[in-house]
């Protein structure tokens, strides 16, 4: 499971990659949220991956971590989806913004 | 009057000067005047206590633990230069209400000018050396600000600049300086660092110490080579040039020398920084004031000349000079700050200060004309006068100095020459100015005597500089010596303030200068005329301002290559360094291999295989189709997304589960709204030639290259990350969820409880967030095509009259079609406030929350919006998103802050047990209503958001309906 997580970390991340270095904003919008799906997976998975082990105390069950898969990079990810969120809206925005302003949807507010 | 009394009052009522109305010009002239003369009578009182030796410390304890002090302290010396500071300045309080007119901003000027007496005071009352050195900067800061105070005027911005550049430079040599020779000293206190001479100058660091605070001095003294800002800051309002460039300001270097004289003077190396400084810069100074036109422009190399007499006396190693530094220090002061309130007059008067304008002035102007004729005659050394007294005393220092030949011989000739300069720029400046022939005067007004009360400062500087000229004895001789006193370092030498010694070699060298420097003054006008080499431009050529200003040039045009050369303006090229820099680093890190953990592997499961073969294929997919087909790229990448919300699921992380999933339909809302404001794309623009398509397909190549980089160098890390365990792993959590937080989802507790801060910290980015969104949308300008109505909306003509179809009454989008679905949307929206609430219920003990039931509230009320119209919606629902908004962020703070009426720290959660009639024993924890808050604000910036850009299509139609 562990290869397959990490070649799907590697798509998204490529993919989202390819799409910031493309020229118009709608493509950085799709790159910025696939790379956000690949750094959250990524932040995810370096707590290790766990099946049936959710963080949810059950009674009779020792709170450790033999027993419980860890929280801690949970609380982290799910900070920062929210985070990516807010990001995706401002520049979404943005782009609406420069749309109107400049005429163009070049990521510059220019067609060179 | 306390220290800290006389400290404070000039910035309190400076900050009373900066509030006053702006015409309020006699009310913020007299509480300056006030202040200055309240801080004189206070200063004044504290004579006696600093007579012979005396010392009066103040100490407030500032960080003890760093041992740093806030101290005060007042002896002889810092006692004159108070006096000064407080007595000119009440002097220039009183010129300047009559010199500035009632269109300038009058209370932001006498806030600034009190605003820099603070920072002088604080200067000369510092006991320590970085309280010294951060009062230093003030005064520089202040400086800057005054000599800009006509802020719409090209040179005052370009003096204001290059005044600040130099002195602020020298200012942090200055503090590196005070901090090495702390460190050598072993103190910052100054009492300590006077007292560890012999320490200090055995100190290896002793050359480097002296060479970075002599370089804050010569800065702040306008000596050689840094002597150019001062004639630039010339553009300031005469009044800031008497008061901080004659008397005060440009005085804190050789302050600063006398100050730390007894703990730095008395090496060759000190001999000769200093003396050569001081030398060059009083020769300097003499020649270039001989050739200026403008009056002020002469008075500031005058100055420039002045101070370098000063630094040259306390360059010699003797006491005997160092006293005589201090003698001219206080005479300089009186009869500049008379001169240049006097060419202020003439200034006001006549509305031009160039010399070839001016002449004849005395017939109109005849008391003006006294009281600057005597001012210039104690600058140029005539006897009975103030200036001719230090002269002397100078005179006689360089004649019976104990050197080296050529010293012995070179100093008294350069003195000499010195002091001829001065008789013939200060003959230049009389003769000029009040002699020459009346028809000469060419000037913009008819010149007249000014107001009474304008006159009276230079009246009251005149009559101290004869005062002190005839019986210097009484009137100066009490201060002198306690002034003298501390710099150097105990009983001054025995010195005569007598006016006549008798034939001795100074009294040559003096009638010498005046008979020379009535030649000089002819010679001058010569080489003026005939331009020779030597003149004017000879003295412009060696102006430090142009090197100065060929420096910056270089400076700015350097930068602007390194900016062209690391930041492009094009976006991707920014992006594609800062992706490659990242590659890089990661690379350099892992060299040499990172290879599998030994965490035992989870067995792999077809399923997940096909799950990510899915998700993976809509991702390249997302990547391949978001140029020509943004619908269907956005749908691809919501796939994704779906893909990585199973497999957090998959991998025992419900709650991620369900918050990716609510935030993925609450983005894919978002940008569908956003869609319809982008432009319709057209296939190609004409046709490319050969070289454009190689190189765009070079380009594409490039990427593709480092986005498979990317892509694998990711894979690897994270599969090499995955397969081991994490270093510091810690069940904190999982132990103390139910004690601490009194909850069993663990992700919860820690959102809401232990790391509260954190979610507190992220509801305030959300909020902003849509703050902003919603302030840009405000003033959004859509592009002209996409004003029109989309087609569907256009499928239905205007006066359609049918049953199936609203009426188009209201002018809304959303009308006329899918009325079937907006019925049974409409009755989804008790349903979602249903599930919201289970999820929020149960968020503390199981997956849920406040962030998700927010979410799912807001894609019902959404939805509402999507299929019945923003105007239908908003007719019967009332939604205040910037109240849900502010309320949630009071409720997040207020439970956050209501542990410290309990005594405990921010955040810490509690749990009441409450026993309810009908329902039993109930557990409330505090948390409860921090996720209420987390809840409402959700709710309201994502609906802020989504509603501002719904409100888009209205404004729209508006528009167009205008149109």
């Amino acid at each position: 499971m562990e290869v397959v997580l990490a070649l799907a970390i590697g798509i998204l991340t490529g993919s989202g990659v390819w799409l910031l270095l493309r020229p118009r904003t709608f493509q950085l919008v799709v790159g910025l949220s696939l790379l956000a799906y690949a750094v959250n997976l990524f932040i995810f998975s370096i707590g290790g991956l766990a099946i049936d082990k959710e963080p949810i105390l059950a009674d009779g069950v020792p709170p450790d971590l033999a027993h419980y898969t860890d929280p801690v990079p949970q609380a982290l990810v799910l900070t920062a989806i929210v985070i990516s969120f807010a990001m995706t809206a401002l520049l979404l925005v943005i782009i609406m913004a420069s749309r109107g302003m400049t005429g163009t949807d070049h990521v510059d507010g220019t067609e060179e | 009057m306390p220290l800290i009394a006389l400290l404070a009052i000039p910035w309190v009522s400076s900050v009373i000067a900066a509030l006053l109305p702006t015409s309020a010009r006699n009310r913020a002239a007299g509480l300056a005047g006030l202040t200055a003369l309240v801080g004189l009578v206070g200063v004044a009182l504290h004579f006696p206590s600093v007579q012979g030796g005396g010392l009066r410390v103040e100490r407030f304890e500032w960080i003890p633990s760093l041992g740093l002090d806030l101290v005060l302290r007042l002896d002889g010396l810092s006692w004159t230069f108070c006096v000064l500071v407080l007595g000119i300045g009440a002097l220039v309080m009183l010129y300047a209400r009559y010199y500035l007119s009632p269109q300038d901003p009058v209370p932001r000027f006498f806030a600034f000018l009190l605003a820099f007496m603070g920072a002088m005071l604080g200067v000369v009352l510092s006991g320590n050396l970085l309280q010294l050195a951060f009062f230093w900067e003030l005064t520089s800061v202040f400086s800057f600000l005054l000599i800009g105070y006509w802020n719409h005027r090209k040179d005052a911005q370009r003096g204001a600049r290059m005044a600040l550049t130099v002195t602020g430079m020298g200012g942090l040599c200055l503090l590196a300086g005070l901090l090495v020779l702390g460190k050598a000293a072993g103190s910052y206190e100054l009492d300590t660092v006077l007292g560890s001479a012999q320490v200090i100058k055995g100190h290896p660091l002793y050359p480097v110490a002296l060479c970075l605070i002599l370089l804050g001095v010569f800065t702040k003294s306008a000596q050689f080579p840094f002597h150019f800002w001062l004639p630039n800051a010339m553009a300031a309002p005469t009044p800031v040039s008497a008061y901080l460039h004659s008397a005060t300001m440009v005085k804190l270097g050789v302050f600063l020398l006398a100050r730390l004289w007894p703990a730095l003077s008395g090496t060759e190396t000190w001999f000769w920084l200093t003396g050569s400084a001081g030398l060059v810069t009083l020769l300097l100074g003499a020649w270039a004031a001989l050739f200026q036109r403008d009056l002020k422009g002469l008075l500031a190399y005058s100055t420039i000349s002045h101070l370098g007499l000063v630094v040259l006396l306390l360059g010699l190693n003797s006491p005997l000079a160092a006293v005589a530094a201090v003698f001219h220090i206080m005479n300089h002061a009186a009869f500049k700050a008379s001169l240049f309130m006097a060419v202020g007059i003439i200034d006001h008067e006549t509305g031009t200060r160039d010399l070839r304008r001016l002449s004849g002035l005395f017939r109109l102007m005849p008391i003006t004309g006294t009281l600057a004729l005597v001012a210039t005659a104690a600058m140029a050394g005539v006897p009975l006068l103030n200036g001719f007294l230090s002269k002397e005393m100078f005179f006689a220092e360089t004649v019976f100095i104990d050197a080296h030949p050529v010293v012995e011989w070179g100093l008294p000739i350069a003195a000499t020459l010195a002091g001829m300069g001065s008789v013939a720029y200060s003959l230049r400046f009389s003769v000029k100015v009040f002699f020459g022939p009346a028809s000469a005067l060419n000037t913009p007004r008819v010149p007249e005597e000014p107001p009474r009360w304008m006159r009276v400062p230079v009246e009251v500087l005149v009559l101290a500089c004869l005062v002190v000229g005839i019986a210097p004895a009484m009137s100066i001789g009490p201060i002198l010596e306690a002034a003298s006193w501390p710099v150097v370092g105990g009983q001054p030498p025995p010195y005569s303030l007598e006016l006549w010694h008798g034939f001795t070699p100074p009294l040559l060298m003096s009638a010498l200068a005046l008979g020379g420097g009535a030649m000089l003054y002819r010679g001058s006008r010569w080489l003026e005329a005939g331009r020779v080499g030597l003149g004017g431009r000879f003295v412009e050529r060696w102006d430090g301002a142009r090197l100065f200003t060929s420096l910056l040039a270089w400076l700015t045009a350097a930068s602007r290559w390194l900016r062209r050369w690391l930041l492009t303006a094009g976006l991707q090229r920014q992006l594609l360094a800062m992706v490659l820099v990242t590659l890089l680093v990661g690379v350099a890190a892992l060299w040499g291999g990172i290879g599998k953990g030994d965490r035992p592997l989870v067995p792999l499961s077809p399923v997940f295989i096909a799950l990510w073969v899915t998700g993976g294929a809509a991702a390249v997919g997302a990547a391949w189709q978001a140029k020509f087909h943004r619908l269907a790229a956005l749908m691809l990448s919501g796939t994704a997304g779906a893909v990585s919300c199973v497999t957090f699921i998959w991998f025992s992380a419900p709650d991620l589960a369900l918050t990716q999933l609510t935030v993925e339909v609450v983005t894919t809302l978002l940008i569908l709204l956003g869609l319809r404001w982008l432009p319709a794309r057209e296939p190609a623009r004409g046709v490319y030639d050969a070289h454009t398509l190689r190189r765009a397909r070079g380009r594409r190549a490039r990427d593709f290259i480092v986005a498979v980089g990317a892509g694998g160098g990711m894979a690897i890390l994270a599969y090499a990350v995955m397969t081991r365990e994490l270093p510091e792993r810690t069940s904190f959590f999982l132990e103390n969820s139910l004690s601490g937080g009194g909850g069993r989802n663990v992700v919860n507790v820690m959102l809401v409880d232990f790391r509260g801060f954190d979610t507190f910290g992220e509801g305030v980015v959300l909020s902003l967030v849509a703050l902003t969104v919603y302030a840009l949308l405000r003033r959004f300008r859509p592009a002209p095509e996409v004003m029109a109505l989309p087609p569907q909306q256009r499928a239905l003509s205007q006066d359609l009259q049918t049953d199936l179809v609203n009426p188009r009454l209201a002018r809304d989008t959303a009308v006329g079609y899918l009325m079937v679905p907006a019925v049974l949307v409409r009755l989804l929206l008790p349903v979602s406030g249903v599930v919201a609430t289970f999820f929020f219920l149960r968020g503390h003990n199981a997956p849920g929350g406040g962030f998700v039931a927010g979410l799912v509230m807001s894609v019902g009320l959404l939805l509402q919006y999507l299929i019945s119209g923003t105007e239908w919606v908003e007719q019967r629902l009332r939604l205040a998103p910037r109240a849900l908004m502010g309320g949630g962020l009071l409720l997040v703070l207020g439970t956050a802050s209501g542990a410290f009426v309990a005594g405990y720290p921010l955040l810490t959660s509690h749990t009441f047990h409450l026993s309810v009639p009908v329902l039993g024993e109930l557990h409330i924890g505090s948390a409860v209503f921090f996720d209420l808050g987390v809840f409402c604000l959700v709710l309201g910036s994502t609906l802020l958001i989504l509603v501002a850009l719904a409100h888009q299509s209205i404004r729209a139609h508006r528009a167009s309906g205008e149109d």
